[in-house]
């Protein structure tokens, strides 16, 4: 006897990047609403191999919504809508029994396909490898306590830091803006006294960086900051503008 | 300062800053429209001593044309490059979370806007008789100051101009756009030039949102006023 | 094999010290003559790779996910330990070590735990300095915690991100030794096997995950910072990807395994909802400093709703068997505790494998705006697990498996017994004995990455004259060609079961034999039922698709090969270590439920050489000497 939800999956299938990509449809059975969204994948990507099918490519990893390895558009939201709730910590009960759901892959051209729902998010690391930084060599760092750093700006800094690089605001923007991936981590380091000598290059550089890999341009939606599962928000892409204008007023 | 023109965010700030001044335009303009409801005098006296100085109205014009240029020019180029950053989109087209409807549309609402300011100044600043449909000349429309000296008479131009339902219709719709174009712009404007904090931000998007109102109910109170004969020759 | 500790001679505090005076060194303009393969991006793999390359060595990373950020190291929550003694609380280094030693149940190494102790207090300066924001006082100054039931507060943390918070500073240095093009980084690529070149480690072989292509790095030294072996068990709370490949392909190529039996159960853990359960999530442990663990005292109890079950009726498990420490008993212990309750029948949950974790008593003294204070992601994290709230009723945890000490053998140096094979962190088996402390794994990992390695490796390269061979050598061409015949082999079975179903059936057989508690008897049935499972798995897998793409099914396939041949020498090691001690529960060796240790017969690391397919494993021991410490017994009665 099957108990459980029965959905209809609608599926993003592209063999490879060069490969034209369309949707399949797939029946999920007897789904336990105590199932996260990627186990239900799982568990139809058994069934597929059962029947001898190829399963459906996707990202996880940690599956605790801390690595940002997850990246489906869910329903037209990336990680599906709850609030700050990535793929694999969204479970099915949050689904009816019958619903049809559409699964996508994150879409922006800086984010090209690999193979089904899995993409290239290395625009990601070399825009961090642009600057993300506090160029401090190992060994001979002062004694941890000897700059101090005020609890507000530390908790600021913190909730910056907190992103997982995902890319689910790529994903929501209209535009397919990184915006609210760089300001956080330019923002993480701007704020700190031991991110103050490289602020301005730091910004510069990353933004040059974003522009190079074809994110599209801020218009303050704000759907970045609804899809982020950290809750990182816009203050920091406001703090980032700021920076990249001092810095560009100073001539550097 | 190559980045003010290359990168994403210096075109930002260039939309900002140009947005800026244009909003300080309109703010102005509704000013001086009001004018009309102190009557005939009072409004003929503010236009020809607007239009008293060719240095300074040119000043004006021309500052004015190159701020609408390059607001067009980064709006353009940036949504160029949105769009190519998100060449295909979501099954459905969704709605993009937590996206206002003001937000999504701003390039459309933008060249709505541009289109009516190219007719208003038509209508309006080269008078063009073509466009007013009162079959009339408004650049022939003069009277006398209190010392006897011909100037344009604006008051009786507004009166006629507005007195079409057509051209009244047309202008109320641009200004909604324009003022629904404002409710985002405003905001994004602090945002984009990262003049924005926590405790500022609820604050300033709901004066962006009451300026816009503001705005609206200044600009189309002149056309409702005409037509529900309010105002008169 | 000849198990060399290599511990340099000298008093305790002064052993490093000394033997960095001795280790010879590389002149600035020959390290870049030199490549060094990372395996691993974890907070060792991260560490080491970026502070070989500042150094001036030529260095390659690898690392299975798409970027190096997300290795596992992430999802550490709590802390990490440094002996700086900013509290005033009387830490020191000498305290640290000493709690450690104890913690590892006596059966870690004295030198190289002195030697992270003393460690600890430079990693906290160095992520301070490359921006990390740990949790600070109004004053400005770096504010700690006591974790793990230590008695002084001297844990750094993150809010409950402390490891992301590491994971991205050593990340970040990585990443600018990448834009500065002295690392060459390779995402989604895993290492497939190890080559070694007249008794040298001298290189890897992989395949590109997304073009299935298989290829050979040649190095003059290859580190190995692949993590621990957590998924043997199937369910545990690491990654889905984490695995033992890296690691016990190096042992096929002659590095000891050592300790695989030291494995740590984690009391507090979301019990598993169904078969479908792909990863168990830990809860902080903190929250046993508010939560009380009790399950009713009659099975027929189990299924009523708790709130109707009277105080009388509940039996509060580690009040009442440690008195002392109560509710905040270590874990191994309150894990056991947890598990003997429910194998009386008198578990929680559907599926009888929870025990209450109950925060009544604690709203009611404190308020629940106080609990929500203190706890509030971590319930709205049970919320969104379970779909249960936790401030109207009890949650339910279980243990599950967190962290493995075991891993390959190396010397004080980091040094396997294969000249040129380096191992970090988790993956190695040195610091934390049987049983590891909380906040201690982020400690070892960034020890062995930014402070130890970089000084011992240049002594390697030094010392052994050893030329880099080139990749179209015969040995590279020779395990490319055993890489890709394996590769066939799993494609071409087609049989009728997933991966993962095997994955599954290994995990059980593991957790039910080999988990919280281990007798002759279970781990016998293990080395016979393991094997058979492995039988049907090379007949019967099915992996659809090629090996030309990206095909996780394969990945993942191969993965489970692995793990079923390393369940069993893990069975093995837990059979011949005929004592109790830390993470290691036999229940033949027990006094009054607790671990009664053998300090006589298995005062040494058990370090398993491989003899060749089919063969059974050599065993090998180092002695543990103290020098320092006394052997007591740990109690927490």
């Amino acid at each position: 006897m099957e108990k459980g939800m029965n959905l209809t999956l609608i599926v993003w299938r592209q063999k490879d990047a060069k490969s034209k990509g369309s949707f399949a449809t797939y029946a999920a059975r007897a789904v336990n609403p105590d199932m996260s969204f990627l186990e239900m994948l799982d568990v139809v990507n058994d069934d597929l191999i059962q029947r001898g099918e190829e399963p459906i490519a996707f990202d996880s990893d940690c599956r605790e919504g801390i690595c940002g390895s997850c990246s489906c558009v869910i329903n037209g939201v990336p990680h599906g809508g709850q609030k700050a709730t990535t793929a694999c910590q969204l479970h099915m009960r949050m689904f009816k029994d019958g619903d049809t759901i559409t699964i996508e892959p994150w879409r922006a051209s800086a984010f090209p396909i690999v193979k089904d729902l899995v993409v290239d998010r290395s625009a990601f690391d070399r825009i961090i490898q642009a600057g993300g930084f506090v160029s401090v060599r190992t060994g001979g760092a002062p004694d941890g306590n000897a700059i101090l750093v005020p609890k507000e700006d530390c908790d600021l800094a913190m909730d910056a830091a907190q992103c997982i690089g995902c890319g689910a605001c790529v994903a929501a923007c209209k535009n397919a803006s990184a915006m609210l991936f760089v300001s956080a981590k330019v923002s993480h380091l701007g704020l700190l006294p031991q991110g103050q000598p490289e602020r301005d290059r730091r910004v510069l550089n990353m933004v040059a960086q974003m522009d190079a890999e074809g994110f599209g341009s801020c218009t303050v939606t704000g759907s970045c900051e609804a899809v982020c599962p950290k809750e990182i928000t816009l203050d920091n892409i406001s703090r980032m503008n700021g920076d990249y204008a001092v810095a560009m007023v100073k001539g550097k | 300062m190559n980045n003010l023109f290359h990168s994403t965010l210096g075109k930002k700030y260039i939309m900002a800053l140009t947005g800026a001044g244009l909003f300080g335009f309109v703010v102005m303009h509704m000013l001086g429209n009001l004018q009309v409801f102190l009557g005939q005098e009072a409004i003929n006296r503010y236009a020809h001593f607007l239009q008293s100085s060719k240095e300074l109205l040119w000043s004006a014009r021309i500052g004015l044309l190159v701020m609408v240029g390059l607001h067009v020019w980064s709006a353009v180029k940036l949504s160029a490059e949105n769009k190519a950053a998100r060449p295909v989109g979501y099954l459905n087209n969704p709605t993009p979370a937590a996206a206002s409807y003001a937000s999504r549309t701003m390039l459309m609402s933008g060249l709505i806007i541009a289109a009516f300011i190219v007719y208003h100044l038509l209508h309006f600043t080269v008078k063009v008789e073509a466009v007013n449909l009162v079959g009339l000349d408004f650049g022939k429309l003069h009277e006398q100051d209190l010392t006897g000296r011909l100037r344009a008479d604006v008051y009786r131009m507004i009166i006629l101009g507005f007195k079409v339902p057509v051209v009244s219709v047309f202008y109320m719709i641009a200004v909604g756009l324009l003022c629904l174009h404002l409710s985002h712009g405003i905001s994004a404007m602090f945002q984009s030039l990262g003049l924005r904090n926590k405790a500022w931000w609820p604050v300033l998007q709901q004066s962006a949102k009451g300026a816009a109102l503001v705005l609206f109910l200044g600009y189309i109170a002149v056309p409702v006023a005409v037509l529900l004969g309010l105002l008169k020759e | 094999m000849k198990l060399d500790s290599k511990i340099p001679s000298g008093p305790l505090g002064q052993k490093w010290d000394k033997h960095k005076f001795d280790l010879k060194l590389v002149s600035p303009a020959n390290k870049r003559k030199f490549e060094v393969i990372v395996v691993g991006s974890g907070l060792a793999g991260s560490s080491a790779a970026a502070t070989l390359a500042e150094l001036g060595y030529s260095v390659k990373s690898f690392c299975y996910q798409d970027s190096p950020r997300r290795a596992h190291s992430i999802a550490a929550q709590g802390g990490i330990n440094g002996a700086k003694n900013y509290q005033n609380d009387g830490d020191s280094v000498q305290r640290l070590f000493y709690d450690t030693i104890k913690g590892g149940d006596f059966r870690a190494r004295e030198a190289n735990v002195h030697r992270l102790a003393q460690t600890s207090v430079s990693i906290i300066d160095q992520c301070v300095a490359q921006g990390v924001p740990f949790a600070r006082e109004y004053g400005g100054l770096l504010d700690n915690r006591s974790f793990g039931g230590a008695q002084v507060s001297r844990t750094f943390y993150a809010r409950g991100q402390t490891g992301q918070q590491l994971l991205l500073g050593a990340y970040s240095a990585l990443s600018r030794q990448i834009g500065l093009g002295t690392v060459k980084m390779y995402p989604r690529t895993e290492m497939l096997d190890l080559v070694v070149v007249d008794g040298h480690a001298k290189g890897i072989v992989v395949r590109d995950l997304v073009t299935g292509e298989v290829s050979s790095h040649a190095a003059d030294a290859v580190v190995l910072a692949t993590g621990g072996y957590g998924p043997v068990f199937y369910l545990s709370t690491n990654a889905i990807g984490c695995n033992v490949t890296a690691t016990f392909r190096a042992f096929k190529k002659g590095a000891a395994f050592a300790n695989p039996c030291y494995t740590q159960i984690h009391p507090t853990c979301i019990p598993v909802s169904g078969d479908h359960q792909s990863k168990l999530t830990l809860m902080s442990e903190s929250l046993r400093n508010d939560g009380r663990v009790w399950v009713p005292k009659r099975k027929e109890d189990c299924s009523k709703s708790p709130s109707s079950i009277p105080d009388a009726d509940r039996d509060y498990i580690l009040e009442r068997k440690y008195p002392s420490f109560g509710n905040l008993a270590p874990r191994d212990i309150a894990s056991r505790a947890a598990k003997e309750a429910c194998d009386e029948g008198r578990g929680v949950g559907p599926s009888g494998y929870g025990v209450y974790l109950d925060f009544a008593e604690a709203i009611n003294r404190l308020g629940a705006s106080k609990i929500r204070e203190r706890y509030n992601n971590l319930f709205d994290m049970y919320e969104r697990i379970t779909g249960e709230n936790a401030y109207q009723q009890p949650m339910r945890i279980y243990p599950a498996v967190h962290y493995t000490m075991g891993g390959l053998w190396v010397d004080y140096n980091l040094m396997s017994n294969l000249p040129g094979l380096f191992v970090l962190g988790e993956a190695n088996f040195s610091d934390h004995g049987a049983n590891r402390l909380g906040a201690s794994a982020l400690m070892q990992g960034l020890a062995d990455g930014y402070f130890i390695l970089p000084y011992t490796i240049g002594h390697y390269f030094a010392s052994s004259k050893q030329a880099r061979p080139k990749v179209d050598h015969a040995e590279f061409r020779k395990v490319e060609e055993e890489v890709s015949a394996r590769t066939q082999r799993i494609l071409a079975i087609k049989g009728k079961k997933a991966p993962r179903s095997f994955h599954r059936e290994l995990g059980k057989l593991m957790w039910e034999n080999c988990g919280m508690a281990r007798s002759k008897q279970s781990l016998e049935a293990n080395l016979k039922l393991i094997p058979e499972l492995r039988e049907e798995f090379w007949k019967n897998v099915n992996v659809t698709g090629e090996g030309s793409d990206l095909n996780q099914t394969l990945e993942r396939a191969g993965r489970v090969a692995d793990f079923l041949e390393f369940g069993e020498l893990l069975s093995l090691d837990a059979l011949t270590r005929e004592e109790s001690c830390g993470g290691h529960f036999r229940v033949e060796h027990q006094e009054e439920g607790e671990c009664k240790r053998d300090d006589a017969n298995f005062a040494h690391v058990a370090a398993w050489e491989f003899q060749g397919e089919g063969k059974a494993p050599l065993r090998h021991t180092e002695p543990l000497v103290y020098e320092e410490v006394h052997m007591s017994t740990r109690s927490y009665k």
